[in-house]
């Protein structure tokens, strides 16, 4: 892994990476990466991809109606910051 | 026998014979956890105030007739488990100020049943890690040897419940995160079937992964416990609708009979000589009992961690992208714009192992490589699960060891992430496949207790609990308590 795909990747992930985390990264990404490299030994041609464990099951849908009560309040009390029950970030646009 | 002692069973026997009332137990356990604290560190909050009043309401619902079979019965959650109105940190600055809004289903359910909250233990930061030292609040000490890890993730839960501060605890699996702190610190681990266990409140890992489930003294205890937890939960998408079976009359099938598959794969290097003894004496005591032996193979169980720390890792940079430093959790100091503001909440809320994992699964997951990554890593989980399912057409149920020595040193494998995953190379399989299994103890090495992995197949709960129960029934491994704390 070179420098730049650590930082570019840390960007992705919106991590803000210092020095020595970078250089840490680069190498411990590097073992990873060479690490499920062996992955490639296995033969998978024609298997279908698995992305959940249990087979058969399908997402369930719900009818779309109104089941939450509105409680902002509540979930706001654990939020950074709060003004008129809307959540305060710095300036977006100028 | 002191109340610290006895068993999730013998103790509700006790509140129902009134020899002692939830308060006078509950005041004893939470004495015992604030003095186990500072060498420990086995809770990151602990509820004093609250289980007393707890307790003090089951013992008017015991002392009116009432109650269920868990009424007044302490136990712990790990502190990945919301719960309303406590701090629910996930081992992670992240979440240290962060008060659950909520109960999780499984928190609903056993308050519901009238347990007794005394507390939330510590873990592994967002459960990644495999011997509790990535927990913002300190690694957890294995009560056996205070200079070893006591496993991860769910360590907290797992020193807890052996050094017997409390009869029970909650805990969640991904990779192996009940079953190997279960084995490193001599007690039983259960992780259920995938979707057996509601998964709304437990905060999430790797979804595809995650199961809640128990750390107990006993087989008995898991079965006890996984009664109440197990269901159909309408708020977890992945919850399974099927009928919960009573797993406490499990307990008596017999052993006579049963088909147990020796995974060939597990005894081949990597399993440390004495490790490898004593679970072949368990094994030998199930033939015994009269199971049969037969080796079955997996032939892509080498491929089960590399496919893990793809799909794990992938899943988690997903999952982990709400934390945005906005709606709930750590913010930085003056942020200068909006993506400062994210980029550097999640640089100092997060720590150094999730920060890994975040980036290799953004990495997995990125433009160009994720078909030879992510793709080729749920192609090998399917063949995994596929090797599975030939080893369960022979079989009823796998058995081998759970880890491959017992208990290792603090910081001995905090260098190299490599070393630390493949400490899970005996559990991972079963989390790619979704199938339950359970580690209780079966020995000692040098005065450090081993663990012998069941895996069934799916929702196979009860062969686990039956066998597990039978083995337990004859011998008193599972009794054994560290001297510090007995």
């Amino acid at each position: 892994m070179k420098r730049e795909q650590i930082e570019s990747i840390a960007h992705l992930a919106r991590l803000e990476l210092k020095e020595a985390e970078v250089c840490a990264y680069q190498e411990s990404l590097t073992k990873i990466l060479d690490f499920v490299g062996e992955l490639e030994r296995a033969n998978t041609q024609g298997v279908a991809p698995m992305a959940h464990p249990l087979a058969g099951l399908t997402q369930r849908l719900r009818p779309d109606n109104v089941t939450e009560s509105d409680q902002h309040e509540r979930y706001q009390v654990n939020a950074p910051r709060v003004e008129a029950g809307l959540y305060l970030v710095p300036k977006v646009i100028e | 026998m002191s109340l610290h002692r006895r068993s999730l069973a013998q103790l509700a026997t006790g509140l129902r014979k009134k020899e002692f009332s939830s308060v006078e137990l509950t005041r004893a356990l939470i004495d015992r956890i604030e003095q186990a604290q500072p060498g420990l560190n086995a809770f990151i909050t602990v509820t004093g105030v609250s289980a007393l009043a707890e307790a003090a309401a089951a013992d008017r619902e015991l002392q009116a007739g009432r109650g269920g079979p868990l009424t007044g019965l302490p136990l712990a959650h790990k502190d990945i488990f919301c719960t309303e109105g406590v701090r629910t940190s996930c081992g992670s600055r992240m979440l240290d100020n962060f008060v659950a809004p909520y109960d999780a289903t499984v928190v609903t359910k056993l308050k519901a049943a009238g347990t007794v909250m005394l507390g939330k233990t510590n873990m592994d930061e967002f459960a990644m890690g495999s011997s509790n030292e990535t927990s913002y609040y300190g690694p957890v000490k294995n009560p056996w040897n205070p200079g070893l890890v006591p496993g991860g993730s769910s360590g907290g839960s797992a020193a807890a419940v052996a050094a017997r501060l409390v009869p029970a605890a909650t805990a969640t699996d991904t990779g192996g995160s009940i079953r190997q702190p279960a084995a490193l610190c001599g007690i039983t681990g259960l992780k259920p079937t995938y979707g057996r266990v509601s998964r709304y409140g437990m905060i999430a890992f790797a979804s595809s992964l995650d199961q809640g489930g128990v750390l107990t003294g006993s087989a008995h205890d898991a079965a006890l416990l996984l009664g109440v937890i197990a269901g159909f939960d309408p708020r977890d998408s992945t919850s399974v609708e099927r009928e919960v079976p009573d797993y406490v009359a499990a307990l008596e099938r017999p052993v006579r009979g049963l088909k147990i598959g020796l995974v060939k794969e597990f005894f081949e290097k990597g399993l440390e000589a004495e490790t490898e003894r004593r679970i072949r004496d368990a094994l030998a005591h199930f033939t015994r009992l009269g199971a049969t032996l037969t080796e079955v193979s997996l032939p892509n169980l080498a491929l089960s961690v590399p496919a893990y720390y793809v799909v794990a890792p992938a899943e988690c940079s997903s999952n982990l992208a709400r934390f945005d430093g906005v709606r709930f959790g750590y913010r930085c100091r003056e942020p200068r714009d909006l993506t400062d503001l994210y980029c550097r909440s999640r640089g100092e809320g997060f720590g150094a192992e999730v920060k890994r994992r975040i980036m290799t699964g953004t990495y997995v997951l990125s433009a160009g490589y994720y078909d030879a990554y992510y793709l080729k890593a749920q192609q090998v989980r399917r063949l995994i699960t596929d090797d599975f399912a030939r080893a369960f057409a022979q079989v009823d149920v796998l058995m081998g060891p759970t880890t491959p020595t017992p208990a290792f040193a603090l910081g001995a494998k905090t260098s190299d992430p490599i070393t630390m995953y493949l400490n899970d190379i005996y559990t991972i399989g079963a989390n790619l496949a979704g199938l339950p299994a359970l580690s209780i103890p079966c020995g000692f090495v040098e005065e450090l207790p081993v663990g012998l992995q069941l895996i069934g197949p799916h929702f196979g709960e009860e062969v686990l609990l039956g066998a597990a129960h039978a083995y337990q029934r004859e011998t008193d491994w599972h009794t054994r308590v560290p001297v510090t704390y007995e």
